[in-house]
């Protein structure tokens, strides 16, 4: 199967291993004579470390080792990965707890047993002696103090553009909303993991269970242990989900390779779900207080928003991350002549937080369309309308917004935000949705539809590397630097590499997550991967193609420009028949023994893709649901999500990423939540407390994946497809249920949990 | 708590001889003393079902049982189901519907809809929406899992009409 791949929904190459138990997970990685490390966690929310008393877990039979923060004191802080500002700096965490607890579940020690069983017995046998300190829980309290002579408030966000305060003075009308999105977070499948092994012949430290962003970890770990980066690899296996939080680089990850450095003996770390829950990042948490400046037509003359960004207990790998694109989209798809936001980035003694799908945009879409939404209710126009008179233009783009993120100027690429938001309303039969659900209403029932309209960024550069080999077997190696956290990266590089080569995208074997494959990779985050990872292998591609026709045609005493590719042979393109050369046959010949000797031996090229700017996909979502009024449970009877992505290289995949994407925002917006007891104690320590959507809960989806608006920043066109499923889940929920009890405004906090629900219900 | 006992696990038909505590958890013991990693762990409180398996035909979560309480009874996990060169109906189906990404809850997933479908052919869609809710999934939103499943559970009912006809 060669020919036209892009744009085809072929099955999966990653598929046959994952659905034969043959898959290779973290917890399934082991070597001889490992350790396993058992991590004591804070108990506390707050408090000042007295001591740690490790007698009793040494003596347990079985226990190697056991360690607190003086045997790791040569690690540095974990430093930041992305948007570093100034003044995080001293917020970083250690990879153990020095003087000061912050948060429950931070590492205070950690045991090394020869079985990870005696490993969880000794955990609990370690004494941490501790004087409580009040703790801090809300990001918009009056700061408080971190350490001696440091507020609770490093840094804030500022982003700005156009004269706002002048808007606020001719506006007709000003709107005020304060608005609030839950504590949630990605949680994947698969807990982290990590195995780290000193490979003592070769002096290369190796750590297992990678994901994400593989080369800046390794990067980081040989810098921290003043190793060459060529003595310390990573390597990835299988991801079981990532979704912004899994990957990033954590202190367990630290701990496992110093201690295999130390002990000489391999070292292997497997998160339980209780840890995964109060350890690995959060994520969403913000309060907004936002103001808009409308015309008597209900456009936007000016946005001004603060916010207070719950940072929890230290500022991790992402930094100003995810205030600083929730303050740079809040925008999204409207003109806003004049926006200024100001993110307070405030620790807490909770969990600390990182990027999760859509990160900053999930709340900041629920900001700005809750905002269209009382724009609309308040001058009395309807919200699509509002929406309509507010949206940038086709005609306007590229738009530039003037103001950057994630080291980038915004320039929305390419897009016809109103044509999307006609079609989408077209699709769903608005108008005879709204008499039917007037009709029910009328009857008694409280159902309501909402809708939102939102933009997300992809693509995030600024380069990307991959080498494409076709071996004497005629197959075909695609080694990149990105990586797979389950989305399917294999297939998506295979059918870009397949149809620019001309080979059955079956016999490519795409590499990812292995530093010592190639020198360079970013990984797999922000939507980047098809867009940044997919060019860089077209380009590749396209060179292995030009050399195999140029060797081929000496081969077939052919003009070259006759020639094509298909199904791994050469052939004339201008003939049914005639002579032709399989690509192994022409790797044969490019072998460096080949006689005659070739000018740059071997079937392979390298492809750099560069890119300065995001590319910029677009959606709508539109929820129907049912309010019970009893219960005040949200049932969802109709969900459909639109989305442009430019080009679909397959649309099956697209579409799994959307619908996957939106129950991810289903449970964020209607029962995720990560909540603490007045001590700081988390309560959201089980997967029966933190209550994620099953297929009870999940509706049947409708998506409509659109092609409208290639972008111009790449050749394919392509736009990332990830994020956009989950971007607007809660403000277009939160609208229909404003629609179905016939309260506009009447959401302002995510998740709209059916007690929040039934206490509006009661007012009402 | 290190007395460990000798007992035999019967996974897919081979028997295991191991030596385990009583303490051990079914789904340890299958991963670590029988080599069987296809089978996963993402709770151990039972309630995700990444770790389901078929003990005496039935779907249990192998993180709540000790794998003594499992000695000598005849488990199935999904190394017992197709192969990737020749994949099961089920298999194949999740395949076809794109009902996974990253694959973790997929083995629970089969295994859960082997023992359902084994006991229960005729199974309703509705109540299979309720079957397949004792399991999470993290990355697909459940609708490909459900396609997929339906479809299976149609085709077996097809081929029995038809052999019965």
């Amino acid at each position: 199967m060669s020919g036209k791949l892009i744009g085809r929904s072929v099955t999966r190459l990653e598929d046959p291993p994952l659905l034969t138990g043959a898959g290779c997970f973290a917890a399934d990685v082991s070597f001889p004579h490992q350790l396993h490390m058992r991590i004591v966690r804070s108990a506390y929310a707050h408090a000042r470390l007295v001591a740690i008393d490790t007698t009793q877990a040494r003596r347990l039979p079985g226990v190697y080792a056991v360690w607190t923060a003086a045997d790791v004191a040569h690690v540095p802080p974990i430093d930041f990965r992305l948007t570093r500002i100034d003044g995080l700096e001293p917020y970083r965490q250690h990879v153990l707890a020095t003087d000061r607890l912050r948060y429950v579940g931070e590492p205070v020690a950690v045991v090394f047993a020869d079985d990870p069983y005696v490993a969880e017995d000794a955990a609990d046998l370690v004494e941490v002696e501790a004087e409580e300190l009040p703790p801090l829980l809300r990001a918009d309290q009056e700061p408080g103090e971190f350490a001696h002579g440091r507020r609770t408030e490093p840094a804030v966000v500022h982003k700005e553009y156009g004269d706002v305060d002048a808007a606020f003075r001719v506006a007709r009308t000003v709107i005020t909303l304060d608005l609030e999105i839950g504590r949630h977070s990605g949680v994947p499948l698969e807990t982290r993991g990590a195995i780290a092994r000193h490979d003592r012949a070769r002096d290369v430290l190796e750590l297992h269970g990678a994901a994400k962003v593989p080369h800046w970890n390794r990067d980081q770990i040989a810098r921290m242990l003043g190793r060459a980066p060529a003595t310390v690899q990573l390597y990835e296996g299988h991801v079981g989900g990532g979704f912004g939080i899994r990957g990033e680089l954590y202190p367990e990850d630290l701990l496992v390779c110093v201690a295999a450095l130390k002990f000489g003996r391999p070292v292997k770390w497997i998160e339980d779900r209780r840890e995964h829950l109060i350890a690995a990042n959060h994520s969403r948490q913000q309060a907004h207080h936002v103001r808009a400046a409308v015309d008597a037509a209900g456009r936007i003359l000016a946005i001004d928003d603060a916010f207070f960004h719950d940072q929890g207990a230290y500022v991790r790998t992402h930094a100003a991350t995810v205030p600083d694109l929730a303050a740079a989209m809040l925008p999204g798809p409207y003109r806003v002549p004049a926006y200024r936001a100001v993110g307070h980035i405030r620790l807490t003694n909770k969990t600390p937080c990182g990027t999760y799908r859509a990160p900053g945009r999930f709340e900041s879409t629920f900001v700005r369309e809750r905002m269209l939404d009382a724009i609309a209710a308040q001058l009395g126009i309807d919200p699509i309308e509002v929406r309509r008179r507010n949206l940038i233009g086709a005609a306007e783009m590229p738009f530039r917004r003037q103001i950057d993120t994630l080291g980038t100027e915004i320039v929305l690429d390419s897009g016809d935000y109103a044509g999307l938001l006609n079609q989408t309303l077209k699709k769903v039969g608005w108008d005879t949705l709204q008499q039917r659900l007037r009709a029910r209403r009328s009857a008694g029932e409280l159902v309501g539809a909402g809708l939102a309209v939102f933009v997300e960024k992809s693509g995030l550069g600024p380069f990307d590397q991959v080498h494409v080999t076709v071996d004497t077997s005629g197959a075909v190696e695609v080694v990149t630097g990105a990586a797979s956290v389950g989305q399917g990266v294999e297939t998506v590089i295979a059918q870009i590499c397949g149809e620019t080569l001309g080979v059955n995208y079956k016999r490519i074997r795409v590499v990812h997550g292995q530093t010592d494959r190639i020198a360079y990779g970013l990984g797999a985050f922000a939507s980047r991967v098809t867009v940044m990872t997919g060019e860089a292998t077209r380009i590749a591609a396209s060179k292995v193609r030009a050399k195999a026709i140029e060797t081929a045609a000496e081969l077939l005493q052919a003009p070259a420009d006759a020639l094509d590719i298909v199904d791994g042979r050469v052939v004339r393109a201008d003939a049914a028949a005639g002579p032709s050369i399989a690509l192994s046959d022409v790797a044969r010949a490019l072998a460096p023994t080949a006689n005659p000797r070739p000018r740059e031996p071997g079937l392979s090229a390298e492809g750099w893709f560069h890119a300065n700017h995001m590319t910029y996909p677009y959606g709508v979502h539109i929820a129907v649901v049912a309010v019970d009024r009893d219960t005040g449970a949200v049932s969802v009877e109709r969900y459909l999500v639109a989305y442009d992505i430019g080009r679909a290289v397959n649309p099956m995949l697209v579409e799994g990423q959307i619908v996957g994407g939106f129950v991810q925002g289903l449970g964020g917006a209607l029962f995720e939540e990560f909540l603490y007891d007045e001590r700081g104690e988390p309560v959201s320590v089980t997967f029966a407390d933190y209550l994620m959507p099953s297929a009870r809960e999940a509706p049947r989806t409708e998506v409509v994946i659109t092609e409208d608006a290639p972008s111009p920043l790449n050749a394919l066109g392509v736009k990332g497809a990830g994020e956009g499923g989950a971007n607007a889940v809660g403000a277009a929920l939160a609208a229909a249920i404003d629609d179905a009890i016939g309260r506009p405004g009447a959401v302002t906090q995510l998740p709209i949990t059916p007690r929040r629900l039934r206490e509006l219900l009661r007012k009402s | 708590m290190s007395d460990k006992r000798e007992i035999t696990l019967i996974i897919n038909g081979r028997s295991y001889a191991v030596r385990v505590e009583p303490r051990r958890t079914l789904v340890d013991a299958i991963r670590e003393e029988c080599g069987q990693t296809g089978t996963h762990i993402g709770c151990e409180h039972g309630v995700c079902g990444a770790c389901t398996v078929l003990l005496e035909g039935a779907p249990v979560r192998s993180c709540l049982m000790f794998a003594v309480q499992a000695a000598a009874k005849e488990i199935r996990t999904v190394e017992g189901l197709g192969s990737p060169e020749n994949l099961n109906p089920l298999q194949r189906a999740f395949m076809e519907h794109h009902a996974l990404q990253c694959g973790f809850c997929t083995p629970g997933f089969l295994m859960l809809v082997t023992g359902v479908l084994e006991r229960e052919p005729d199974i309703s869609d509705d109540e299979l929406i309720d079957v397949l809710a004792s399991n999470l999934c993290r990355c697909t939103g459940y609708q490909n899992i459900i396609k997929a499943v339906r479809a299976v559970a149609h085709d077996m009912r097809q081929a029995r009409s038809t052999a019965s006809a």
